[in-house]
């Protein structure tokens, strides 16, 4: 699909988002700059001016999110004042999410609520409120590579679009009138999708290795807007290869091949990874019901196939979907890791050694209760000696910090050569005893494994059993050994949680007999002096690692790089699960 | 109050249909825990089965919910009024109460009366949540992401079945006894081996992976959007049936008989599991029963047992990591064992 098309399929994008706002939204991957702002413009164009325009930053406390108690007006008027929050406000129009691929799963779940039930419900400050927040979402993600927004929230939202595919040159500005979308508003509910057209979509979502029931659905929304916006009484094939291209689309894991493909074509370097579940059923599925109405399925999947880049797609049939696969759910675990940038409010709690008073939310606290409290003293005849303000033990307010830094441990696991099989089953054994245990201390895992020519992060930081052992399954092995690329990764990943404000553990699984340099090329000697200078950064980075040396006979090659690292030196020959997580638990203790 | 989508329009999971149904039956049981997929209706089936419940009992104007067949359960006030002779009773429904994750304390526990306070300067107690959600069900959506402040709350009060709140002079304890409901996904994080040990049965939920009933699924979904009230007139029979069901099966409950043969299967099963703890035991023999209730059985049979035991043992393994099966397995594995 030429970029032309592409961009004006964005702009539809926008139109069609406005026409039905509500409980869903849009995925805008692109860094910020002109395309963005430019789409921007046009979706404010759209929406009428009397709709809501609200943006949610990064870091929004609980209370501004969700409303509470308005203590000023509270004061004066002499009863409860709810004040609201940001999605209350929100109500009737649209909220901005910036930088969602960052945002903690903590607020991320206040918004996927309110998106579902049209409507927050607080329990706070002594308030019980229901207030509606019927709203759409724009969510700008700013994601490199394999950040992404929430899965939980991409579910949610109907068109993702990538516009860091357009140069500015390349987008113009339609016109988009918001009479247009009015129009289309009160023409939506009386259309309809037939029976035939549900059954096509949900068959090609199927088709496409679409799991989530929530893409049929929206694809369904965005057929009918697209045909309330042309003016259709009814859903046409049009409508529906639109919402195919830009709803179903950009969710595809992988595409049936139109013919029997050429498997010995393009060898694969690895095992394929074991088939999603639903791969074979679905296309079995396929076979058995032919009654469905194949044309318009057919007409689905070629909108859908042509909405898709073609690097894209020829990766989609290449790995079975297995690069976009992985990267589901992904950032709500990188956020939840990231806990220092949130505010963690505070608790009501008491005064003990080492805990730190709010003042300003223990005044906020005390302040209601003043006429009260005042009243009582009065009554109890303590009147003379009244200090400004009656606080008691109940108003205290403790700033909440981490008990402890997080630790989360990286391994760093050698899968080159023979022994490759042997060290991943041990290592995948250690990570998943370490979690198992950890959960109480709230510790992460993650795994990078390198061989042939490149390290790969195999389980991004996690403290999920569930996710780490799907990651973990079917780990590949064999190759040379390019420890230097090992040992980049492991600094690149221990800086970046060290960035979150967490404490990184590298745990290194290597004979430190590097045959592939940082630039990938074979050759011993230029190996090992790479692999020595990338374990240096380690050691300036002053980064906690254990290096243990797994070979049958632990040589001089494995002592040395672990002295480069300034990382202990354990030499493990046929270590175990058990031994390892072991070693790991009194090294990072 | 929002029209929700009908329990029984809910197409397949069956599993998790099945854990509400006898929470419902015998609040006993002890709670229901759904883990699965994101979009599979997991919450839709919890705010759903809040239609569903056929009304209790209640004293009128209580804010405890109190039982009037239960006298020795009053709370303070009922007391009061009963000795006065002026106790009324009233049909009301059964409480389904939402705890969001943003919930502060005060309204979990209850607390001062803001508004009393400040316009009459009198102190009274505010109950909270736990009050509300007496003789009901207390939900928590994306149980795995509350905070632990929280968490510890509610293992307190759901242990003790009681609400003891102690503040600004004021000493209040009332009855809190309520089924607790919890869904997730288990990609976000896990559930704290205490609060998961509270849960009396756990279901795995899945998106259902058969064309026909995704279609199905998209189809009701579809016509629920569109005319959310002409959908639900379209299933107020089966609802009407299955709430029916429930009644039947909870004037059956009593009647139902375990045999020592049953009692002995259960045992060896969670022995052979290694689960920790009588609980176990406990909670599958009552979820057995609440299922051979809700089918017309008049004993707990094999069949029962096999059927439930996944949901009830499932969470209560001890953790193996290097056993690649899943729990769901292990009990399969343990059912086969155990039933020949």
């Amino acid at each position: 699909m030429n970029l032309a098309l592409a961009w004006s399929d964005a702009a539809t994008a926008a139109q069609l988002f406005a026409v039905d706002p509500v409980g869903t939204g849009v995925l805008l991957r692109s860094r910020a700059g002109p395309v963005r702002d430019r789409w921007l413009t046009m979706l404010r164009a759209a929406l009428p001016p009397t709709d809501a325009h609200k943006h949610l930053p990064l870091h929004i406390a609980e209370g501004r999110l969700l409303g509470g108690l308005d203590l000023s007006a509270t004061l004066i008027t002499g009863r409860p004042v709810a004040e609201r929050g940001l999605l209350a406000e929100a109500d009737g129009g649209v909220l901005v999410l910036a930088m969602a691929e960052r945002m903690p799963s903590s607020t991320t779940v206040h918004v996927t609520a309110a998106m579902d039930s049209h409507e927050t419900l607080i329990e706070r400050d002594g308030l019980s409120l229901r207030m509606p927040a019927r709203f759409g979402v724009i969510a700008l993600d700013e994601g490199l590579e394999d950040e992404f927004a929430p899965a939980a929230l991409r579910d949610r939202l109907a068109f993702h679009l990538d516009l860091d595919r357009f140069a500015f040159r390349d987008t113009e500005e339609f016109d988009i009138t918001a009479s247009d979308i009015d129009t289309a508003r009160a023409r939506l509910p009386s259309i309809r999708a037939t029976d035939e057209q549900i059954e096509a979509v949900c068959t090609a979502a199927a088709a496409m290795g679409i799991i989530s029931l929530r893409a049929p659905l929206l694809a369904i929304r965005a057929a009918r807007a697209a045909a309330a916006l042309s003016g259709h009484s009814e859903i046409d094939k049009e409508d529906i290869s639109l919402a195919a291209r830009l709803v179903l689309a950009p969710r595809a894991l992988y595409f049936p091949q139109p013919e029997q493909p050429d498997q010995s074509e393009p060898p694969p370097p690895e095992p394929p990874p074991p088939p999603e579940d639903n791969s074979n059923d679905n296309q079995d599925q396929e076979q058995q019901t032919p009654d469905f109405d194949k044309a318009l399925e057919e007409v689905i999947l070629a909108a859908a196939k042509a909405a898709i880049p073609d690097d894209v797609l020829a990766s989609l049939r290449a790995s079975s979907g297995r690069s976009r696969a992985r990267s589901s759910g992904k950032a709500g675990e990188l956020q939840k890791s990231n806990k220092r940038g949130r505010p963690t409010g505070t608790l009501r709690g008491e005064l003990r050694a080492g805990a730190k008073l709010s003042v300003i939310e223990t005044l906020r606290a005390a302040a209601p209760w003043q006429p009260l409290r005042r009243r009582e003293a009065a009554a109890s005849g303590r009147d003379s000696a009244q200090p400004e303000i009656l606080i008691r033990k109940d108003d205290f307010r403790i700033a909440r910090f981490k008990m402890r830094t997080e630790t989360t441990t990286i391994f760093v696991v050698d899968a080159s050569g023979s022994a490759a099989l042997h060290r991943l089953a041990e290592a995948k054994g250690a990570v998943e005893l370490l979690l198992a245990d950890c959960y109480v201390r709230r510790d992460q895992v993650s795994m990078i494994a390198f061989r042939g020519e490149i390290a790969e992060i195999l389980l991004p930081p996690t403290r999920s059993l569930t996710r780490a052992k799907r990651s973990l399954a079917g780990l590949p092995g064999g190759g040379g050994t390019p420890l230097a690329a090992g040992l980049d990764a492991a600094f690149a990943l221990a800086d970046s949680i060290r960035r979150k404000g967490q404490t990184p553990t590298v745990i290194m699984l290597t004979d430190g007999r590097a045959n592939i340099a940082r630039d990938g090329a074979p050759g011993r000697p230029k190996a090992e002096e790479d692999a020595l200078a990338s374990a240096r950064q380690l050691r300036a980075a002053n980064i906690n690692a254990v290096l243990i040396d797994m070979s049958p006979r632990p040589g001089p090659q494995g002592e040395k790089i672990a002295k480069e690292m300034g990382a202990r030196y354990l030499p493990l020959p046929y270590a175990n699960a058990t031994v390892l997580s072991q070693a790991v638990l009194a090294s990072t203790q | 109050m929002a029209i929700v989508f009908p329990f029984s329009a809910i197409v397949g999971q069956d599993e998790m249909k099945l854990a509400l149904l006898i929470a419902a039956v015998d609040p006993k049981v002890g709670g229901v825990l759904a883990f699965g997929d994101r979009g599979a209706g997991k919450s839709t089936a919890v705010r759903a089965l809040a239609a569903l419940l056929p009304k209790m009992k209640v004293v009128v104007g209580c804010r405890y919910n109190c039982d009037p067949e239960h006298p020795e359960r009053f709370c303070e006030d009922c007391k009061e009024k009963q000795a006065a002779g002026k106790l009324k009773t009233v049909q009301a429904p059964v409480p389904v109460v939402d705890l969001p994750l943003g919930a502060t304390e005060d309204r979990v526990v209850g607390a001062l009366d803001l508004e009393r306070a400040l316009a009459r300067g009198e102190k009274a107690f505010e109950p909270g949540l736990l009050a509300r959600a007496h003789r009901g069900f207390l939900y928590i959506d994306e149980a795995n992401l509350l905070e632990d402040h929280l968490v510890d709350l509610l293992l307190d009060v759901a242990a003790s079945g009681e609400n003891v709140v102690e503040r600004e002079g004021l000493s209040v304890r009332h009855p809190a006894r309520f089924v607790l409901v919890g869904t997730g996904n288990p990609e976000e994080g896990e559930l704290r081996p205490q609060l998961l040990d509270r849960f009396g049965m756990s279901v795995e939920v899945k998106t259902p992976d058969d064309l026909p009933s995704r279609m199905e699924v998209v189809r009701r979904r579809d016509a629920f959007e569109n005319d959310p009230a002409g959908f639900v007139a379209s299933w107020t029979k089966e609802e009407a049936k299955l709430r029916k069901k429930i009644t039947t099966a909870r004037e059956r409950l009593p009647e139902v008989t375990v045999s020592n043969a049953a009692l002995e299967r259960a045992a060896t099963l969670c022995m052979t599991l290694g689960t920790d703890g009588l609980r176990g035991e406990l909670t599958l023999m009552r979820a057995a029963r609440a299922l051979a209730a809700i089918e017309h059985a008049k004993t707990v049979t094999d069949d029962h047992l096999k059927r439930i035991a996944p949901s009830a043992l499932r969470h209560r393994l001890r953790r193996n990591p290097l056993d690649d099966a899943g729990s769901t397995v292990r009990v399969d594995r343990a059912i086969a064992e155990v039933f020949g």
